[in-house]
């Protein structure tokens, strides 16, 4: 009997065992990713930016050309990548602690100009890597290592809307927040990083991917609490939907 | 054909003479005339001018650049420069090649807008975090300032570091004679690692990380190779009346225009004076500044710096415990001046050996 092949893994995809925990969202993600690649044909014209942050060994796992960025500057490394060599698909990946702390500068400004890139950003409402501290995304409440009574908005202030103050500035052309708890939400999650590098394909602008992501190891539940964590807490202040789109006819 | 030109502008057009055509920098005086005229004339080449939102955003968008092979450029001055700190440690790690400029004004802190010579300590002993060198050349004059900085971009592409360009902003502000190459043309460099889009050949990674056994360390002794390589192929001094000196004034920059003149001066006076000007601060000419310090005649050396003293301690590293090294120097934009620096050398060549 021939056998035949009904399920692989993604051509961009390496054979690298990921070092991610069970539940965490990054693993998902970088499939997701590297599907949208294959299937838009495009593995051998995109370089792929690594953050500082558990994701930051993602170039182990893609089998495309790769660049690190310093903590947060993503933005700037892009848009020097990009400006370089218009050709290349350039897409930065990063966490909350990388993007919305120390690198809400670059990531605004590279918004801001409308840089052709493509920003995947992966909210799991705390620093994963070193440790489970505060995030500019930490929920009012939510213990941390940095907040162990609790996010307390008082002090620490509020946790930053980041895909709402994308879709705010006039130049990016599309702003989707989505998340990664079911095949259905994992599915829409697909659609909108395709139709985000697409829309770079097509040169029409800036493109970000708001995606809530579960850390179960930090948050201290297991992978399925984590996912209603999610779908319950982390929703209600950062709600899900298209927050700009200025090509509504491309899919 | 020479023509009157400015510092800042004559470093500029050399960066497009040779071949930079990726300009990304934020405003500070005194180099302010270097992004403007890179937004006007990278618009007229076809290149990319990018006003960053800070200098910290500027050397990460040259890194990006660099990462992709192209030749690529920042400029700055010294509060800038300590911000590019962070992307300079990156870019020597990725052994990633660019050319910066620190056009030097007076520090610490906002200090003034005149020129001065501070931060040599960050350009020369590495201002960021690790275990990096950069080549660092120091231009007197405007015809220097197009020369370094076209052979700083070679320089850049053949070893793959960051070539600085450290350089007091009087330089930068400065108007004289010079003329640009007409036959330049820019080598072009193999770059196989550069990020191109993995196309036909297996994946390249730019990266500064290895969390796995000894990959820091094999990349520092990679790193300590190619400076010890840059030293044994390239250094650059001028040397004015030294054969015969006793007394050798030391210098980088305005303070070495000055020691020369004075150099001139005291000879007409019969007075055995030379001037040893540094054109690279790293690698620096330690060996020849050695040779100097072991003829007999020479009663000792006098280091003009327009900072508390900051090079004097590589001269002494050089000529070690051979001869004796004295400093003369103005902090905040002071100009050393000639009156002092003939009083020490004067004061040197009473000494009886
Ligand atoms: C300049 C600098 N400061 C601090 C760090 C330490 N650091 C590494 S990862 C990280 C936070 C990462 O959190 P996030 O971006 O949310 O990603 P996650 O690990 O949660 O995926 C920090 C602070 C660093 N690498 N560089």
């Amino acid at each position: 009997m021939e056998l035949k092949l009904i399920f692989d893994k993604p051509k961009t995809m390496t054979d690298a065992k990921t070092h991610y925990c069970p539940g965490c969202g990054h693993g998902v993600v970088h499939r997701l990713i590297a599907e949208v690649i294959d299937e838009l044909g495009i593995r051998e014209r995109t370089v792929g930016i690594a953050p500082v942050g558990c994701a930051v060994n993602a170039y182990e796992y893609w089998d495309i050309d790769m660049c690190e960025a310093a903590h947060g500057r993503v933005g700037a490394v892009a848009t020097g990548i990009k400006r370089s060599r218009p050709e290349l698909i350039v897409f930065g990946y990063q966490g909350d602690g990388d993007l919305a702390a120390i690198g809400l500068a670059e990531t605004l400004h590279a918004a801001n100009r409308g840089e052709n890139i493509t920003i995947i950003f992966i909210n799991n409402a705390t620093y994963g890597m070193t440790g489970g501290q505060t995030a500019p995304t930490t929920l009012p409440g939510q213990i941390t290592r940095t907040s162990p009574n609790g996010r307390d908005p008082s002090n620490e202030g509020y946790p930053m809307r980041i895909a709402e103050m994308i879709a705010f500035l006039e130049a990016p052309v599309y702003v989707e927040r989505t998340e990664v708890t079911s095949t259905e939400t994992i599915f829409k999650t697909k659609q909108a990083i395709k139709k985000a590098f697409k829309l770079q394909m097509e040169n029409k602008g800036y493109t970000f991917v708001e995606i809530l992501s579960g850390c179960p190891n930090e948050w201290h539940l297991n992978p399925v609490e984590a996912n209603k964590w999610i779908e319950s807490e982390m929703t209600k202040f950062f709600p899900l939907g298209v927050y700009k789109d200025k090509y509504p006819n491309i899919k | 054909m020479k023509q009157f030109v400015k510092g800042n502008d004559a470093l500029s057009e050399a960066a497009i003479i040779a071949g930079c055509r990726h300009y990304f920098g934020y405003p500070i005086t005194p180099q302010n005339e270097i992004t403007a005229y890179m937004a006007r004339r990278m618009k007229e080449v076809g290149g990319v001018f990018i006003q960053a939102e800070s200098e910290t955003a500027a050397i990460n968008m040259v890194f990006g650049a660099a990462a992709t092979g192209v030749r690529t450029m920042t400029t700055t001055s010294s509060p800038g420069f300590s911000l590019m700190q962070e992307g300079v440690s990156y870019l020597a790690a990725g052994h990633l090649p660019c050319v910066i400029a620190n056009i030097m004004r007076g520090g610490p802190g906002l200090g003034n807008i005149a020129g001065a010579q501070g931060d040599y300590f960050q350009a020369v002993k590495g201002g960021g975090h690790g275990d990096y060198k950069l080549i660092v050349l120091t231009p007197a004059y405007v015809q220097e300032m197009i020369d370094f900085t076209i052979l700083g971009f070679d320089l850049a592409d053949k070893y793959l570091i960051p070539v600085l360009i450290l350089v007091d902003g009087i330089v930068g502000q400065m108007v004289e004679p010079a003329e640009f190459p007409q036959n330049y043309v820019p080598k072009v460099y193999d770059k196989p690692w550069a990020l191109t889009g993995a196309k036909g050949r297996p994946k390249n990674v730019v990266r500064t990380l290895w969390l796995d056994d000894n990959g820091v360390e094999l990349n520092n002794i990679r790193l300590q190779q190619k400076y010890a390589r840059i030293k044994a192929e390239f250094v650059m001094y001028e040397e004015y009346m030294t054969e015969d000196a006793e007394v050798i004034l030391v210098a980088y920059g305005t303070p070495a225009r000055i020691c020369k003149a004075i150099t001139k001066k005291m000879r007409e006076e019969g007075r055995k004076v030379g001037t040893f000007r540094i054109q690279s601060a790293f690698p620096f000419p330690e060996y020849r500044l050695m040779e100097l310090a072991l003829q007999k005649h020479l009663k000792g050396f006098l280091v003009v710096e327009m900072s508390a003293g900051q090079m004097v301690e590589d001269v002494r590293l050089s000529v070690k415990d051979y001869k004796p090294v004295y400093f003369y120097g103005r902090m905040g934009g002071a100009l050393p001046e000639e009156k002092s620096i003939v009083e020490h050398t004067l004061e040197i060549l009473r000494i009886k050996v």
